[in-house]
């Protein structure tokens, strides 16, 4: 398939792992966090890590639109979905996720109208097609979805579609980024940066995690090759001494981001003072909520939300996974009271988050030392 | 603890008595993956305690004054109705032949039970009976009891199918799931995702387009061929709901071995693989309604595969993996791009409603 198989040939992959054992120094650790999700789950579904010498980890970053949100929001979520003359719609991803009350298939199947959509647009259109109804749109993800659903509630608001809204939960990646940072237990020598969400806001936001936290980043294609070749660029910053902002995947991320994009979403929607991310907690200015002027179009304005904060169950270490503190397997109840099945913490639901990607893909002793001998 | 010890909790884990730990049932209970295993298991199982029912294979095997019988049901509420390719009534018939032919049975005798909706219309039930007439036709069984019920508007999505399906089993005939055994090839019969992917499109929420029909057929030619071989067959199975990957983890279930997979050498046509790779969906997990998975004896791989491409529905048949001994209980892929990740049972469902 062409656009694809071409960042997956296994040739091209031994010849970087070779580079890549070339050029990392065997007498000491590297930590590189993939932050986006997408990564975490391309890392393992081809298998990737067998290409990487022992020394190098790949630690799972918080930039999963699922993990990120917290308990109370699914029971806000939930509450709103409960009204008989409500249809709620989100992502699939999002349907299994728990809350303090169950998850959106209890919910669905004790009653409530909940449906999988692909697209914002999909809920508009079935908002168009149920004018009795009132449709919501519980809106999730970083700046990557964020336009859609800007562009969405704009075309709502042209249309005069009333019973349309979206319950905002959108975040930002980068008070994110710099909640890890700042974390205190911090241990990294460097960044893979999110490929999709750069496309959006391009590369000058990370500018400051070089210049203020000496870490190099890099921006990735989600292809195994592109992740593989970030990882070179990454030991060959550290090894010429440099610390700097790369683009990897300039093939689609432009240096300066989409401008349309980010005007759409700034004219739909305005930052929230501060946001609860699961996990990490409250992170100031790290969330969007929709602005005054489309106000007939928030779910949390039209609906009573009872905005309860719920606490994380005490057995889940999603935070220390999300900050890459803990390795999946090493959160106390990973695969036997937390699993895909009956999850616990949100990193277990959705296909891009670390505990489900290793849960479903990596559970098994890996031969990594054979595959890169073999390159050396 | 180390990253083997907590595997091997999980493991154990994994291995206990399954329960239903939710109070209602949820899609999820209908996908065909874990959960489905656990409402079977725990629920069913302990409520119809049978020996012929225990090993949960498509088929059953009962004996009837010494001569041993298939029996095998399945209901059928596909959406669409209808579809490039075929309809639930070429489905309902074949879906049923080829649960008996992969238990090594000749499929002889079907029954079929209609549920329709209130409005629904005739000439779409006529167009369904006249498919299911020329699939049972083309598949040599007679069609010869039924029953009809009609709920009103609202309670149900036009029509769904169950059909029951008796077939003669030949008495040297031994297969099962559990006796794959490190050294065997796995085979399939050609592309797998077919049905899945055309229905989904078929659907028109996708808004894409690809020139794919469903692989319905049924498949009681290629199992009569490939048991006549003369290869040794462990166990044959239809791919349908949970795909390739979930036959081959109850194969390695069942027989406590590991299946290890080569992704290059599984059969993917491209328009099946582009539509999974924007969906985010693994070939290996979408339904065929007319594709063969086989555990075969490692030495006769040739033969088995000469055989299969013998017929028309084989002609793409492929090896595509192997049994192995360790990890037993799982399957393990080796990807295209050089790596090993494990290949376990879905949860949830990412396709609902195509079969």
């Amino acid at each position: 398939m062409r656009f694809v198989d071409e960042y997956r040939d296994a040739a091209k992959a031994r010849a970087l792992a070779g580079e890549i054992a070339r050029l990392s120094d065997p007498s000491r650790q590297y930590r590189f966090m993939e932050v986006c999700g997408g990564h975490t789950h391309t890392i393992y579904q081809h298998g990737l890590e067998d290409y990487l010498p022992e020394n190098i980890t790949l630690v799972h970053g918080p930039g999963c639109p699922v993990c990120v949100i917290p308990m109370g929001r699914v029971d806000d979520a939930i509450h709103i979905a409960s009204r008989p003359d409500v249809i709620l719609t989100s992502f699939g991803d999002m349907l299994r996720v728990p809350g303090g009350m169950g998850s959106f298939l209890d919910a669905k199947a004790a009653g409530a109208d909940i449906r999988m959509v692909y697209s914002p647009l999909d809920a508009l259109a079935i908002a168009r097609a149920e004018p009795r109804r009132r449709v919501v749109f519980l809106a999730i993800g970083f700046e990557t979805t964020a336009p859609s659903t800007a562009v969405t509630v704009r075309r709502a608001a042209e249309e005069g579609v009333t019973n349309f809204s979206v319950f905002c939960n959108h975040v930002t990646i980068i008070p994110g980024i710099k909640a890890i940072l700042d974390s205190p237990d911090l241990r990294l020598d460097g960044f893979i940066g999110p490929g999709h969400v750069s496309t959006v806001i391009g590369c000058r936001p990370y500018e400051f995690i070089p210049r203020d936290y000496r870490k190099p980043l890099v921006v990735a294609g989600f292809e195994p090759l592109d992740i593989l070749q970030s990882v070179y660029l990454l030991l060959r910053q550290l090894a010429e001494g440099r610390c700097e902002v790369e683009n990897q995947y300039a093939r689609v991320v432009p240096w300066e981001g989409n401008p349309a994009a980010l005007r759409a979403v700034g004219e739909v929607m305005a930052l929230r003072p501060y946001f609860e991310w699961r996990g990490l907690g409250f992170i100031s200015h790290s969330a969007l909520r929709m602005r005054e002027e489309y106000a007939a179009h928030d779910a949390e304005r039209i609906f009573e939300v009872p905005g309860v904060r719920v606490a994380d169950p005490k057995a889940c270490q999603c935070g220390e996974v999300l900050k890459g503190v803990l390795k999946p397997w090493e959160c106390k109840v990973f695969g036997t009271a937390c699993t895909p099945e009956t999850p616990i913490g949100t990193c277990m639901v959705s296909s891009e988050g670390a505990c489900a990607a290793y849960y479903h893909f990596g559970r098994f002793t890996r031969e990594r030392v054979r595959v890169t001998e073999a390159v050396r | 603890m180390t990253e083997q010890e907590v595997l091997d909790r999980i493991e154990r884990a994994r291995a206990r008595r399954p329960r239903v730990r939710e109070e209602r049932i949820t899609l999820a209970h209908g996908a065909g993956g874990k959960a489905t295993q656990n409402l079977i298991e725990a629920l069913f199982l302990a409520a119809f305690p049978d020996p012929a029912l225990a090993p949960l294979e498509d088929a059953a095997t009962v004996e009837v004054d010494g001569a041993r019988l298939a029996l095998t049901t399945d209901s059928y509420v596909v959406s669409p109705l209808f579809f490039p390719g075929g309809c639930i009534g070429d489905l309902a018939v074949n879906g049923t032949v080829n649960d008996l032919a992969v238990a090594g049975a000749r499929p002889r005798y079907l029954a079929a039970g209609f549920i329709l909706e209130e409005g629904f219309p005739v000439a779409d039930l006529t167009r369904i009976a006249g498919a299911m007439s020329a699939a049972a036709a083309a598949a040599g069984v007679r069609l010869v009891t039924g029953d009809t019920k009609v709920v009103p508007r609202g309670h149900g999505d036009g029509c769904y199918i169950t059909t029951t399906g008796v077939g003669e089993l030949d008495p040297a005939v031994r297969l099962g799931i559990a006796t794959a055994r490190p050294g065997d090839a796995v085979l399939v019969s050609g592309p797998i995702g077919e049905h899945g992917v055309t229905v989904m499109l078929a659907r028109g929420d996708l808004d894409i387009a690809a020139d794919l029909v469903s692989d319905t057929a049924p498949l009681h030619e290629l199992t009569a061929a490939l048991l006549g071989s003369g290869a040794t067959v462990r166990a044959m199975r239809d791919a349908t709901r949970g795909g390739v990957a979930t036959v081959l983890n109850e194969v390695a279930k069942a027989a406590g071995v590991a299946v290890v997979l080569e992704e290059e050498a599984v059969p993917v046509r491209p328009a099946v693989r582009g539509a999974a790779e924007l969906l985010g969906i693994d070939p290996l997990y979408i339904a065929c309604e007319g594709r063969l998975v086989a555990v075969v004896d490692g030495a006769d791989q040739e033969r088995a595969l000469a055989a299969l491409w013998e017929h028309p529905l084989g002609r793409d048949a492929a090896v595509v993996g192997r049994v192995v001994a360790e990890p037993p209980g799982m399957v393990l892929l080796r990807t295209g791009f050089g790596g090993t990740r494990v290949v376990d049972v879905l949860v949830g469902d990412p396709l609902p409603r195509i079969c």
